[in-house]
């Protein structure tokens, strides 16, 4: 601020002697109107200016890395899929479906998942504290969320659940996510190293704009990945590093790949800022090995990489044989400290077994970085002011769930394993199905929420979609929407684009 | 230690550049006292709620009932909510696409975005598309996303007033723009003269900066003044000749504490000028829950409402927006309360206005007991007019001047929550600022904070004048606190001023 002040006033003291130079510009100017006043707009001007100069907002106005950066996901078949959800409200024969049915987003809670009662139950109390002292609210709800929403509320100052919080988000709601952190992994986390942001989104977002000065800083990125990495990158004006998963072994993420990619890239001139891992993996839903893990670590701590590790899919493992082990957990347990590895750790409210898309709760804890690189995290965390407190507050719940022995325990575990179990199910018939369908053959989906089959298709279905200017993908996507009112995602959206996938 | 990928310098520049006063070195130190025991009265933001200002009822109950829909179906549930919040919150649920914890459109709830559309009609005379209408995680979220799709690079200024609210420059930074300044008249209460945005504009255009775009903020924060009708006409003519887009933050709308000035939309304005400004200049105004009277800051809901944004530009915006999805569910509904309010004859009709009506009043008169008790410190210099309006008594509607410090917060207070007052600092505590190596203003802040626990947010944090400094406080603390803050106050700066005073001739001007 100072240093804009200081400038203004040079500005000032020297505009003296500019005027002379400055009256001249105006002479010269396209700018006519400068010294007009009101009353001399008249229509003829008005059509001369406007085919002069383009509108300050138009598309060739606006910012490029707006027009670049792509997000599939509700990108152009969603958009085709809305215009046909309006179709048939007012035409119910206008096509050979009753609904749509949106494959497209991992968004449990609109296709009829329950949320969890006891998380609701705290919400509920924490947003109208008021009736908490009247005694009808104790046959409303169980007795021990109206326990933990008085033990949320005395940790917010004035109990004000309106007021902004601590730009990292409400401390005691921190501590809880720490603790819960600690349970989770058996190695301790630190309240201070948490941000609560309006979803895991933002924080990622927070992180890019960190990191990427220039198209020069690239971002190692898993293909195919969720494009709200791509989206990012190029809205920061990065460039993403892509590095394969190898569909032939279950998606797998070999350490050789992640070498050859940071190399070649390098030798172009990109400075390889970060990696960003998602585990267990969105859209492909592999849920590495510890071993693997190791390994990537190791890749981080040797290259100087900063490891972005995506982990809101942590709940959503549907294979016995597999389990998931955080980064955090992992780094530890090989004797990584603060001063071996930078790590930044996603967690979202958004998935899971509670699905809760639309609070917009999530965090990220950050480890690994000098307090000056801390400050200037939170400096921009700050600008927004807080997250939202509603979430903040699912965030903490979603960490430190009910145990054994509270009153809604049992309630709630039978909520849990019913969902769980349930996408389970889903995820294997759905699989059976797909592999039995010509054509298209479909990996194991040990985790997250999304099947990611490949589609071989016949030259001819290439060559129309060529015709239709479509990714093949995406022509196919297209097709199966018009006839079925099923969404998916071609994978192209998701950067896969050596064979063709749908995502869903 | 290995190779580190990101330490501070190698971080992105921009990050850098950012400054946010309102969280900035003040509120860290007040922070930091607060751990160590000391009680801090934080007056450094606009956050009702945080100073004891209570929610209002009808729209919690609403969200209650929305984020726990079994209790819907339980019978007692009559026995704790009335029946217009339970209908309502039915209502809501049913615009929703799977309650609360499902991704909306990432434009907002459709029925909620119409419910802003009639609100925004209602208001202003004038029919809104609902499709024009994008519902935010708070307004700040909307202007960046607005002021990232307009700026490109260096080359491109956006005007913002001096002084403002940090989010602007903070976010110019961010964005890798550049900040145009356009002085507010402190001696004309605040006002804004076209003169001056003719100068900055044409200077800006002498360095080679395009100019894009130009925020006002209406009511004024931190100065709390109110833009007039002539005012709004001067500006949309001024954007139309510059080819400039608008960029209304109209926050503050509902905090109006006189009746000779009442509120007037920029788009209100710009429609009532008709062609070719009505069809031709680019306005996108916001709005929040989180000012007026309800004060929901931690619900973080907000809208803009696009004018004259040419369609493909609309869905670029729309799809930066669907890369975070949606905005939260709850403050959606918190937003759609706020503009389709109850009625009379609605069950909570009384209630909700009786707690409307609290708050606005005692803000009103919060805004009265800042100002007496201001008036008692020395070596400030006050400014007011609209004194009629606002003062208990006597005056009469010419300027006054006097070297108290009084109501100038009152005097300018014709909206918003803050008070920015002006401190005219001896020379010797500006040199004893720089000895400490702080802006003078900052010093003065620190030192208050120190004595009184008050935070407040130097006037440097939101630009000024050079030589010229002011404090930012809000006007939310308490009604029965604020006697003892102003005791407090006048206590620390009196003998500030007399620690600094060195014969120093008290001049009028």
């Amino acid at each position: 601020m100072r240093r804009f002040v200081i400038g203004s006033a040079r500005n000032l003291i020297e505009s003296s002697r500019q005027k002379y130079q400055f009256e001249r510009s105006i002479l010269s100017s396209p700018y006519r109107f400068l010294s007009s006043s009101p009353a001399a707009d008249s229509p003829s001007s008005s059509s001369s200016s406007s085919s002069t100069m383009a509108h300050p907002v138009s598309l060739n106005t606006i910012n490029p890395k707006v027009i670049e950066c792509e997000y599939a996901v509700r990108g152009e078949i969603v958009t085709l899929a809305q215009k046909l959800q309006e179709e048939i409200q007012t035409k119910p024969d206008a096509h050979p479906f009753e609904e749509i049915l949106y494959c497209n987003i991992g968004n449990p809670q609109s296709l009829g998942q329950q949320p969890i009662t006891f998380f609701r139950e705290v919400l509920a109390l924490c947003d109208h504290p008021a009736i908490l002292d009247k005694s009808e609210t104790q046959g409303l709800f169980s007795a021990d969320s109206i326990e933990r929403a008085w033990q949320i509320l005395d940790q917010i100052p004035g109990r004000a659940t309106g007021a902004y919080s601590h730009s990292q988000g409400i401390k005691g709601l921190r501590d809880t996510i720490a603790a819960g952190i600690e349970a989770r992994d058996g190695f301790p986390a630190d309240p201070n190293d948490i941000f609560l942001t309006d979803g895991a989104s933002p924080a990622v977002h927070m992180m890019m704009q960190l990191l990427i000065r220039s198209e020069k800083d690239g971002i190692l990125c898993p293909i195919p990945q969720y494009p709200l990495y791509s989206a990012s990158i190029a809205l920061h004006g990065g460039t993403l590093v892509p590095y394969y998963l190898d569909e032939a072994t279950g998606w797998g993420l070999e350490v050789s790949e992640l070498k050859k990619q940071l190399e070649t890239s390098r030798s172009k001139g990109i400075t390889v800022r970060a990696l960003v891992v998602i585990n267990p993996g969105n859209p492909t839903g592999q849920v590495l090995a510890e071993e693997n893990q190791k390994a990537i670590v190791e890749f981080c701590k040797q290259e100087g990489l900063v490891l972005l590790a995506d982990e809101v899919y942590q709940e959503n493992v549907y294979v016995p044989e597999k389990k998931f082990h955080s980064f955090k957990k992992v780094s530890r347990s090989m004797g990584y400290g603060e001063k071996d590895i930078a790590l930044v750790s996603f967690q979202s409210v958004s998935k899971g077994y509670y699905g809760e898309c639309g609070k917009r709760g999530g965090y990220m804890e950050v480890t690994g970085f000098g307090a000056d690189v801390r400050e200037q995290i939170y400096k921009v965390a700050s600008v927004n002011l807080c997250s939202n407190i509603s979430g903040q507050i699912l965030a903490s719940l979603v960490m430190s769930p009910p145990k054994v022995g509270d009153e809604s325990y049992e309630s709630y575990s039978a909520e849990r394993d019913g969902i769980l179990s349930s996408l389970a199910r889903r995820a294997k018939t759905l699989e059976d199905a797909f592999s039995k369908l010509e054509g298209v053959t479909c990996n194991k989906a040990e985790g997250a929420m999304y099947l990611f089959p490949r589609i071989d298709l016949p030259e001819k279905a290439i060559k129309a979609a060529e015709a239709a200017k479509k990714a093949p993908d995406a022509y196919y996507c297209q097709r199966l929407l018009a006839a079925t009112g099923i969404v998916f995602v071609p994978g192209s959206g998701f950067g896969q684009v050596s064979s063709w996938h749908l995502a869903f | 230690m290995g190779l580190k990928a990101l330490d501070y310098e190698t971080m992105n520049e921009n990050v850098k550049k950012v400054q946010y006063a309102v969280r900035g070195e003040l509120y860290l130190r007040a922070s930091e006292l607060q751990k160590e025991g000391k009680k801090i009265i934080f007056t450094n933001v606009g956050n009702p709620q945080a100073l004891g200002q209570k929610p209002l009822t009808f729209p919690r109950q609403v969200v209650a009932l929305c984020q726990a829909p079994f209790l819907l179906d339980d019978p007692n549930v009559g026995l704790i909510f009335p029946a217009d919040a339970i209908a309502r919150a039915k209502h809501y649920l049913s615009l929703t696409s799977g309650g609360l914890g499902a991704y909306s459109d990432s434009r907002g709830i459709p029925g909620v975005r119409k419910e802003v559309a009639e609100f925004i009609e209602r208001r202003d005379g004038y029919p809104s598309d609902p499709e024009l209408i994008f519902l935010t995680d708070g307004a700040s979220k909307g202007v960046m996303q607005i002021l990232n799709c307009i700026i490109r690079g260096q080359g491109d200024g956006v005007l913002v007033p001096v002084p403002q609210y940090p989010l602007y420059s903070a976010t110019i930074s961010l964005f890798g723009g550049s900040l145009v300044p356009y002085y507010l008249e402190e001696t004309a209460n605040w006002g804004l003269d076209v003169n001056n945005l003719r100068e900055s504009v044409a200077q800006a255009r002498f360095k080679g900066i395009t100019v894009r775009a130009m925020v006002i903020i209406n009511p004024g924060n931190p100065t709390g003044q109110c833009l007039s009708e002539a005012n709004l006409r001067e500006i949309l003519n001024f954007c139309y000749q510059e080819n400039l887009v608008l960029l209304g933050d109209e926050v503050y709308q509902q905090n109006i504490y006189q009746d000779e000035r009442p509120f007037i939309s920029s788009r209100k304005v710009l429609m009532d000028m008709g062609p070719p400004i009505s069809k031709d200049v680019q306005l996108v105004s916001f709005h929040t829950v989180s000012k007026g009277y309800w004060g929901e800051c931690g619900q973080r809901g907000g809208y803009f409402e696009m004018t004259n944004i040419p369609p493909k530009t609309v869905d670029e915006i729309y799809k930066i927006a669907s890369i975070s999805l949606s905005p939260n569910v709850p403050a959606q509904i918190f937003m759609g309360l706020m503009v389709n309010p109850l009625k009379p004859g609605d069950v909570s009709y009384d209630q909700f206005v009786r707690e409307s009506k609290g708050i606005l009043e005692s803000l009103r008169r919060r805004a009265r007991i800042m100002t007496d008790g201001f008036n008692s410190c020395k070596n400030v210099v006050c400014n007011f007019t609209e004194g009629k309006s606002l003062l208990s008594t006597g005056h009469s509607k010419a300027f006054v001047f006097c070297d108290f410090f009084s109501a100038l917060l009152l005097g300018y207070h014709t909206g918003a929550m803050y008070s920015f007052p002006q401190l005219r600092l001896p020379p010797k505590a500006i040199e004893a600022a720089k000895q400490a190596g702080k802006v003078p203003d900052v010093f003065y802040c620190l030192k208050l904070l120190e004595a009184t626990g008050i935070s407040t947010v130097p006037g440097s944090g939101f630009g000024q004048k050079e030589g010229v400094f002011h404090l930012r406080t809000t006007i939310l603390p308490a009604e029965e606190d604020m006697p003892e803050i102003m005791s407090s106050f006048k206590k620390f700066n009196d003998e500030f001023m007399a620690q600094y005073e060195d014969n120093w001739n008290r001049s009028r001007m």
